[in-house]
């Protein structure tokens, strides 16, 4: 019956293909190095839970949705959340008038805190003076290091992007480095132009500026090897994000320079580069300690009526050295993907 | 009657000697013919770019230095190849940028996840992305909706999906380090190794890169397939009149440009082992220029594949030339912008002066 055969040819097709997935499973087709089956099961840090009542926080920030560095970040303050028995609400926009909107949004749902990044401080000014004439506490973390005080924040949780940059050039300095040059994945972010212009304040060698697209991999290495081909005498390259590093290093072998690498922000493959010698350091300014320290200054606001930093200095989260002497015992938390 | 000209139905007419031209069938001088073919244009452009760039940039003039600009071009251009052909088919995907990085991170994530071999994820990878291709041309088709509109759909939902599938399956939004997994050894060779040529390293991508624009030239111009492409971009009704397959012609180059996330997917993926999930975003504007300065119309029915090939090498080689330059940074994307300004102008003029009566 021709019918009949047809659906059976029919039938079988899913299940044959079914088979062979299945197949390809067991017949030596998973790996026997690395992936999730050699991970490492760490549990994340955690504090027990405090009995205190339910309330809820808003953290609006300017991230650009899928950067590791921000979502360390949440991590932090999801981690304190859970311990402090707060409801968080996590939101970002990296456009300065949605984040506004982000922050007019929490005021209108009448939560216990704020916790705001001010990376556009004139363009927040009015929601923060509205969330404050709310009567609702707000903490300021990650940007906006000079305006915080002006705009009446409880605290700020942050490094000073000047002042680690600095710190920095300084070290690069004392390593005898001579021509240095700085690489911005975005042109025109106020942070990362403040970060190489500290970097250039605290260097005694020449500072140069390279910008590059961080959207495009392929691109940012190609960008690295023409500027390394181009100046023979770079000597070190310093790069504002851990993926951009990672990347770098690359360029720096394809441009067959000998220039050496140092980096801000950390994550857990760089972590495995300082070990191996191919970064010379990273300054971290702790993300998951901003995340953690801003949900948690406003609990104990809430509960206790504390003022971390006293509501007159910034409680500084940076810069914090990463280098050869020290990165084994962060490797471990990186791994975890809280360091 | 005032007829005087036209010569009246049966009247012999001396028919006219075979050598003499009638003014709509005149052969124009060779030259002329040649800048009428849209690559044309654009190669000179590249050329203009290229001389400029030899005189004001002296470590250009370098090999490795070319083989870097060339590695930066293969991986626009590969991605150009297949948009300009859905182009000239009279669409456009606005999701071939954050496409790219879907299937990196799919391939990344199957593999590490379940810890299989990395060809597993490879492969799995390539379904996803002509899947993507596959819904993107079936939607088109199905609504007729403008491909600009459906395309941005999926362009938001694979931007939200990389980032949320990423985030819930490895709990960061980056994937994991897969270059210590069984079979990232070959694949690395496959999409991303390198080769020695006279002292230059050449990366695997530009062979790549040449091989599909042949590939794709040679069936643009020499097969049937190419003919429906040209057609349904042309007129979709009257090829459909004609009896092109235009739903077929439509779906496969959605699938094409899928095909091309994949491969550059793939390539970035085992060049730098992990993926961001937030990458990509913006690279499809990037592809899209590659293809419309290589000659591609927007409003499809024109184009070729030889042409994209010198937008990427275009776009490579200004963007690599100002730093190989050592200009004022500040003033990078201005550079940028006023070079290929500059570029498809001088691509309009020919163009114009060539195809003019």
């Amino acid at each position: 019956m021709d019918r009949s055969s047809h659906a059976r040819s029919r039938r079988i097709v899913p299940v044959a293909a079914v088979a062979a997935a299945a197949a390809l499973l067991v017949a030596g087709c998973s790996s026997s190095s690395g992936g999730k089956q050699s991970e490492e099961s760490g549990s994340a840090a955690s504090a027990g839970k405090a009995g205190t009542p339910r309330m809820t926080v808003a953290m609006i920030t300017h991230a650009v949705p899928g950067d590791t560095f921000w979502d360390t970040i949440r991590k932090g303050a999801e981690a304190a959340a859970a311990k402090d028995n707060v409801k968080l609400v996590y939101s970002s926009d990296p456009n300065a008038g949605n984040q506004a909107n982000l922050v007019q949004n929490a005021i209108d749902q009448k939560v216990d805190g704020i916790a705001v990044t001010l990376a556009k401080p004139d363009a927040m000014k009015d929601v923060v003076a509205k969330a404050k004439a709310a009567g609702i506490p707000i903490v300021g973390f990650n940007g906006g290091v000079d305006d915080w005080k002006s705009q009446g924040l409880l605290s700020y949780f942050g490094q000073d992007e000047t002042v680690a940059g600095e710190a920095i050039g300084r070290k690069l300095s004392a390593l005898g480095a001579k021509n240095a040059v700085c690489v911005i994945q975005e042109q025109g972010h106020v942070a990362l132009e403040a970060r190489c212009a500290g970097v250039k304040k605290g260097f005694t060698g020449k500072t140069q500026i390279l910008y590059v697209n961080g959207a495009d991999m392929p691109a940012l290495k190609s960008t690295i090897t023409a500027k390394l081909t181009q100046d023979k005498t770079i000597d070190e390259v310093v790069t504002l994000g851990a993926p951009y590093a990672l990347t770098a290093v690359q360029s720096i072998a394809d441009a067959g320079s000998k220039a050496k690498l140092a980096t801000f922000d950390l994550n857990k493959d760089l972590v495995k580069a300082v070990q191996n010698g191919s970064i010379q350091f990273a300054v971290d300014q702790q993300p998951y300690l901003q995340g953690y320290l801003s949900v948690d200054s406003l609990w104990l606001y809430k509960t206790n009526g504390n003022y971390s930093g006293g509501s007159e200095e910034p409680v500084l989260t940076g810069p914090a050295f990463v280098d050869k002497t020290n990165v084994d015992t962060i490797a471990t938390f990186a791994a975890k993907g809280t360091r | 009657m005032t007829q005087t000209t036209a010569p009246a139905t049966g009247s012999p007419s001396p028919a006219p000697p075979a050598h003499q031209k009638d003014g709509r069938t005149a052969q124009r001088p060779l030259a002329i013919r040649l800048l009428a073919r849209p690559e044309v244009g654009v190669f000179l452009g590249a050329v203009a770019v290229y001389v400029f760039f030899l005189i004001a940039a002296p470590p250009v003039r370098d090999g490795s230095s070319m083989a870097n600009i060339l590695y930066q071009s293969s991986t626009i251009g590969i991605m150009a190849l297949p948009v300009a052909m859905l182009m000239i088919g009279g669409e456009f995907d606005l999701s071939a940028g954050v496409a790219v990085i879907t299937s990196a991170l799919t391939a990344a994530m199957i593999c590490y996840q379940l810890s299989m071999n990395v060809w597993v994820g490879v492969v799995v990878a390539l379904l996803v992305s002509l899947a993507v291709g596959f819904l993107n041309g079936w939607m088109v088709v199905k609504t007729g909706l403008p491909s600009f509109l459906i395309t941005l759909g999926t362009f938001l939902i694979l931007q939200g999906v990389n980032l949320a599938v990423t985030k819930l399956v490895t709990t960061n939004v980056a994937t994991d380090d897969i270059s210590d997994m069984d079979g990232f050894g070959q694949a690395k060779k496959v999409f991303a190794s390198s080769f020695d040529v006279g002292g230059v390293q050449v990366k695997i991508t530009i062979v790549y890169w040449l091989v599909f624009a042949a590939i794709a030239t040679w069936v643009l111009l020499r097969t049937k397939y190419g003919n429906w492409v040209f057609a349904v971009g042309g007129n979709k009704e009257s090829a459909r009149a004609v009896g092109v397959p235009v739903t077929f012609t439509k779906i496969s180059l959605f699938m094409l440009v899928g095909f091309g996330a994949w491969f550059v997917g793939m390539h970035q993926l085992f060049t730098f082992n992990t993926v961001q999930s937030g990458e990509g975003v913006g690279q499809e504007l990037i592809y899209i220029s590659a293809a419309v300065i290589g000659g591609c119309l927007l409003t499809g029915g024109a184009g070729s594949a030889i042409g994209p090939v010198f937008g990427a090498f275009m776009f490579g080689m200004v963007q690599q030339g100002i730093v190989y330059a050592g200009w004022n940074p500040d003033w990078f994307k201005a550079f940028l912008g006023v070079m290929l300004l500059g570029a498809v102008l001088i691509n309009l003029w020919v163009q114009r002066t060539a195809t003019r009566r």
